[in-house]
């Protein structure tokens, strides 16, 4: 799904105009402020792939030799159909986070609420150290690269939201007589369960 | 480090007595520096408000102590608590709470003019409060001529006017739009950025994502906490 993403990502570089494959990956990086780490490798053999499906094609050389593709009209059709269908993401049920809690919550001798609070405070860092990037962002920056950031933060605030609901959910079944008992994890439970001391920065 | 503003050291606050004993707070301990916003997240009775409470001086703990720079609260007298209270301390809340009769210049005057600055004075700092706060063209209107966005701005600035370091905000965005509470932040983040510290209780994990941390309470208990900022290099797993 992550080679369809920059397969497509790139194809939509080309919306605006021809370009070299050096050229096509700088772009990319641009709008995403290199957060795919894309190599040079990877932009070139999907750039090959473009060509083999006639989604792009070679118009030439520039000035300096390089090879300019530019996107076929088969590939702007096929472009649009990428922006006009929903993303089914079939990697979300399969997130490492989703299983760890759903496994916490059924293996013996694991404390959940430690385990959610461990990935509370982590989600919550990298919430706050988003908000700082976005924060710092102006009007003139990339809006491609905004958007992601955005995208970033509203991913955390539903995982933090979630998180909150399988400490009640978890909870709220731990109370004598609503089923069955949670099991502790000493370990987690002395590490994170206790009070935490907080200094300031 | 910039020296605490605000620090709990191992603070309990119990209510009622024997089998009927509520503890709403449990040996909490943090502290808020100087240009230090910390936001605290955490379910409904978990003593988010008993914490805001005890921060501001308006109830006393069972056990351990509160200081505010420096000064346990616990060891004031009444009248030099209320003074304390008055002159360092500002609250801004969820309805904004400001007095419908006065305009917005004079709503921040008021609590210099009741620390005892003339009015004259008491003026000219509320006319730079609220420029700082972005609102200084809005002296003269009354809270009904303004936007929710707006009042809360003036509320904030009320919060820190004249010598006021720290801010005590009970979910001053819960009744704001998206958009409106994001340029109520902006304005609560410069306050703090040019000097304040702040504690921010909120339900929005991305409104207390403008805070330097985040404490979660629990059954009174403080359980978790952001840790370290990262680069964003770090962050966004960049190689260059």
């Amino acid at each position: 799904m992550q080679r369809n993403a920059v397969r497509w990502g790139l194809l939509a570089v080309f919306a605006d105009g021809p370009k070299y494959g050096y050229q096509l990956k700088s772009e990319f990086d641009a709008h995403t402020s290199g957060s795919w780490a894309l190599n040079v490798g990877q932009v070139y053999t999907t750039l090959d792939r473009l060509a083999r499906d006639g989604y792009v094609a070679p118009i030439g050389s520039n000035a300096d030799g390089r090879e300019v593709f530019a996107i076929t009209d088969q590939g702007r059709e096929a472009l649009a159909s990428w922006f006009g269908t929903p993303v089914t993401d079939t990697d979300r049920p399969r997130s490492e986070l989703a299983i760890k809690l759903a496994m916490a919550a059924v293996a013996p001798g694991v404390d959940v609420a430690a385990v959610v609070q461990v990935q509370r405070a982590e989600s919550m860092r990298q919430m706050r150290d988003y908000t700082d990037l976005r924060r710092q962002a102006d009007e003139s920056d990339d809006v491609a690269w905004l958007l992601l950031v955005d995208h970033l933060i509203f991913t955390l605030e539903s995982e933090v939201r979630w998180l909150d609901h399988v400490e009640a959910t978890v909870l709220r079944r731990a109370r004598p007589g609503r089923g069955r008992t949670p099991l502790k994890t000493p370990a987690l439970a002395d590490q994170h369960c206790t009070e935490v001391e907080v200094s300031g920065r | 480090m910039s020296a605490a503003v605000l620090r709990f050291a191992g603070v309990s606050r119990a209510y009622g007595s024997g089998e009927q004993t509520v503890h709403a707070l449990a040996e909490v301990s943090f502290e808020v520096a100087a240009g230090e916003l910390v936001a605290v997240m955490g379910p409904s009775g978990s003593g988010k408000s008993t914490l805001l409470a005890l921060a501001g001086g308006l109830d006393a703990p069972t056990s351990g102590a509160v200081f505010m720079e420096d000064v346990e609260l616990g060891a004031l007298d009444a009248a030099a608590l209320a003074r304390l209270r008055r002159d360092r301390v500002g609250y801004v809340f969820q309805d904004y709470n400001l007095v419908t009769d006065l305009t917005a210049a004079e709503n921040v005057a008021l609590p210099r003019e009741l620390a005892g600055v003339g009015t004259r004075a008491a003026r000219r700092e509320a006319i730079a409060a609220l420029a700082e706060v972005g609102l200084a063209d809005m002296a003269g209107r009354f809270p009904d001529q303004l936007s929710g966005g707006q009042q809360q701005r003036i509320a904030i600035a009320r919060a820190l006017v004249g010598q006021r370091r720290l801010v005590l905000a009970d979910e001053p965005t819960g009744a704001l739009d998206s958009r409106t509470s994001l340029a109520v932040l902006e304005v609560l983040r410069a306050r703090i950025d040019a000097g304040a510290a702040g504690v921010l209780v909120t339900h929005e994990p991305r409104y207390a994502g403008w805070a330097d941390r985040t404490i979660f309470l629990r059954d009174g208990r403080l359980v978790d906490a952001t840790g370290p900022r990262q680069t964003p290099e770090q962050l966004l797993g960049r190689t260059a």
